[in-house]
């Protein structure tokens, strides 16, 4: 297909259905505007809970009560742990990016089933606004960390059913998302687009649909357990009426552990698309990058009992489940591995989305390798339920996938909006971010190493010094942040007119003009060779 | 493509019926951690089990099966109905599916209510005083059947949009996707039913 710039087209963004006005978006059963509402609402999302953890880190910038009390900050990191977890990284790139551009990387119209993608989307929605309602009803907000563990989670007075129920249906809105993906891709790929011609994105999306689909009803057994549980006292977690509350701690990470595989399987399918592009090269070990996501996944399902090392379980299990947590780390060097050897030799152009994906690597290594400082027996119960846990999780999570995320914004966001942001000032806001980021956490692992124990309100004075340097820190990445937020949000009117390949990429999706047309593709694109081939050189196959 | 073109659906027979079967496997899941519960008490609590189970009604339990068991062969004859394009047999069959699943929902009732008369439901002071795994096996018990009883319930309104469907002649031979996804649904209930039976109603 040939660039249509110039062309006469309606993008999917000027197009008009049944619907005018408003109801033509919230209506729409269109992957892409699907996808931009829920970047909408996540990104809203995100910048409530960041606030959340602003006022936590406030409150720490001292020993003591300093802005506000104990029980206020047990709602807050709870309620910051419930969206940031069930509504942002879970859903987030896969519902964004994966309904954006899942089907203009295969080559479809559509996802599947459009209509149960609106659906999920409006599921979504009723629980993300539940859990924030959570936090004014009833009877004070939910402190029982996102991790509702039992007994605490029964006993407490305040509104947990409430935020309990949100998670149940997000779950369900995720299941459904998950089965939409599976099927699109089995279904819906172009002709001549196999398994193994794929781009590797959609790979990651299959991967995760696959833990979506068959991890999140055992959280949502359990939600509905510790719901029954609360209304009826049935007691399957209550030791006082026979039942077990390890019990629920191994339903909950049974889900929660594949979960942050959910979370960073589609950053590492970001990344995946980025590096290429911007080293004009094919991607080294398309292979191994493609069987190491469903490697990752399936090993992720069998490592949950390294969340439970202190709980008492077997000195058995505890070994088998600690070497499954040093196994499931190969996969995922693998893929880092394959990345630094694709920008090798590559002539590399470090624009911001290349920024991000670099800044990926590094973050995510960090976070990897104080991982498996926790998944080996002796050190983790040093640094059990500790702000070294903290640190680790936030440099996954926030470091990986949120990093991710934000290449993938500035890697997609001229394809999105056909517009360009101001590159300049995005590597300014990525070196304020990547500043921010590493002050505010990186304190957080040696204070954590000595001792200083998470979800705490209060601290000793030896803590003070790593406290502050968090402190300012996080000022600094939430500045970053904002300058992030006001150049998308200021070229998204304003700004430069985007070429339909502003970063000479050669997957399907610059292949169409920017914005995308509504159908994606006028005609079906038909697929002769794997994706990222730039033309002949001594590199490719 | 004009400024008007209305987004067109994408209608694929082997996706719908993909996308059902990998629902119903988080069906199974969801159902799977209850019995995972189940197993884990019942090995701690096994005399608890056997002593409390003796207490549930065998023979509405049985009875139920059966209504059970026939509701799945008619909905399946039901497609094979449709298939032979004979759409009164196919509504005759679904409606005879509805009432074997009426009178399971009837027969759950009364089962229900004989047990809420003797004060047995979940949090009563009956429970509470009972061993603690005689306690677990009702917690568990109601939770399972409950839950049941809500897909039955499910199962139920799926089945009459396909009777109203079948009647209006919307499923016909050549589009009976629907029905044949309310079949699987209500296969999947049935199938859940006959791991609930023995192992709440038969362990005794």
């Amino acid at each position: 297909m040939t660039n249509q710039e110039g062309d006469h087209y309606i993008s999917y963004l000027d197009q008009q259905g049944k619907y005018r006005g408003l109801l033509s978006w919230l209506l729409s059963t269109d992957h892409k505007r699907i996808g931009l509402m829920y970047f909408y609402v996540i990104a809203t999302f995100f910048f409530i809970a960041v606030s959340l953890g602003l006022l936590m880190r406030t409150e720490l910038i001292a020993p003591g009560e300093t802005i506000m009390s104990p029980q206020t900050y047990n709602g807050l990191f709870t309620v910051h742990g419930i969206i940031m977890i069930f509504i942002i990284v879970i859903p987030g790139l896969s519902v964004v990016f994966g309904n954006f551009f899942l089907p203009i990387l295969i080559g479809a119209k559509d996802v599947a089933f459009p209509r149960l993608n609106l659906f999920s989307f409006y599921l979504f929605l009723l629980g993300a606004i539940m859990a924030v309602l959570s936090q004014f009803l009833g009877d004070g907000p939910p402190d029982t960390g996102w991790s509702f563990y039992v007994p605490y989670s029964v006993e407490s007075s305040t509104n947990v059913i409430f935020a309990l129920t949100a998670a149940f249906i997000l779950g369900f809105s995720s299941i459904l998302t998950g089965i939409n993906f599976i099927v699109t891709i089995h279904r819906m790929r172009a002709p001549g687009m196999t398994f193994m011609r794929m781009p590797l994105f959609p790979w990651s999306i299959y991967a995760t649909a696959w833990i979506q689909v068959l991890a999140t009803p055992i959280i949502g057994i359990t939600l509905l357990m510790v719901i029954a549980e609360r209304l009826f006292g049935i007691g399957f977690f209550d030791p006082a009426l026979g039942g077990d509350p390890i019990l629920f701690q191994h339903l909950f990470w049974i889900y929660s552990h594949p979960a942050v595989y959910i979370m960073i399987l589609p950053a590492m399918g970001v990344v995946t698309e980025i590096f290429p592009t911007f080293s004009q090269k094919p991607v080294f070990g398309y292979t191994a990058i493609a069987i190491s996501s469903l490697t990752i996944a399936f090993i992720g399902y069998f490592v949950w009992g390294h969340h439970m090392f202190t709980s008492g379980t077997s000195y058995f299990s505890r070994l088998f489940f600690s070497l499954l947590t040093f196994l499931v780390a190969v996969p995922s060097a693998i893929k880092v591995f394959n990345w630094v050897a694709t920008m090798y030799g590559g002539s590399i152009d470090l624009k911001p989305p290349l920024l991000y994906a670099v800044g990926f690597i590094f973050l995510f290594m960090i976070g990897g390798l104080t991982g498996l400082i926790q998944g080996a027996l002796a050190t983790n119960i040093q640094v059990h339920d500790t702000a070294f846990v903290v640190a680790h999780f936030h440099y996954i999570i926030f470091g990986g996938m949120g990093f991710a995320a934000f290449a993938g914004i500035h890697y997609w966001y001229p394809k999105m909006f056909g517009k360009m942001y101001n590159i300049r000032f995005a590597n300014i806001a990525w070196v304020v971010i990547f500043t921010g980021f590493n002050l505010f956490y990186f304190p957080q692992l040696v204070i954590g190493m000595q001792g200083m124990p998470r979800r705490y309100f209060d601290y000793l004075p030896q803590f003070k010094t790593g406290q502050v340097i968090s402190t300012i820190g996080s000022y600094i990445l939430v500045t970053g942040l904002l300058m992030m937020l006001i150049n998308l949000l200021a070229t998204r009117k304003k700004g430069k007119t985007a070429p339909a390949n502003p970063w000479k990429g050669v997957t399907l999706e610059w292949q169409i003009p920017s914005p995308p047309p509504l159908e994606n593709f006028d005609v079906i694109p038909e697929i002769k060779r794997r994706p990222y081939f730039f033309g002949e050189s001594k590199n490719d196959k | 493509m004009s400024d008007h073109a209305v987004h067109s659906e994408h209608y694929d027979r082997e996706a719908g019926k993909l996308g059902m079967w990998i629902f119903l496997f988080t069906e199974l899941f969801l159902f799977g951690g209850l019995f995972l519960v189940y197993a884990v008490f019942r090995a701690t609590y096994s005399a608890d089990f056997h002593e409390a189970a003796s207490e549930l009604n065998t023979f509405i339990g049985t009875l139920n099966t059966v209504f059970l068991l026939t509701s799945s062969m008619t909905v399946a004859m039901s497609i094979t109905a449709i298939q032979k394009n004979n759409r009164i047999l196919a509504f005759m069959l679904i409606l005879i599916t509805l009432l074997l699943a009426g009178l399971f929902m009837v027969d759950k009732y009364i089962e229900w209510s004989h047990e809420f008369a003797y004060k047995v439901y979940p949090g009563s002071e009956v429970l509470k005083n009972m061993p603690r795994g005689e306690l677990l096996f009702f917690g568990l018990y109601f939770m399972m059947t409950g839950l049941h009883a809500l897909h039955v319930f499910i199962g139920m309104i799926l089945l009459t949009i396909n009777l109203v469907k079948v009647k209006k002649g919307i499923i016909h031979r050549d589009n009976y996707l629907l029905l044949e996804n309310s079949g699987l649904y209500w296969h999947l209930v049935d199938l859940i039913w006959i791991f609930l039976f023995p192992l709440l109603y038969l362990v005794s």
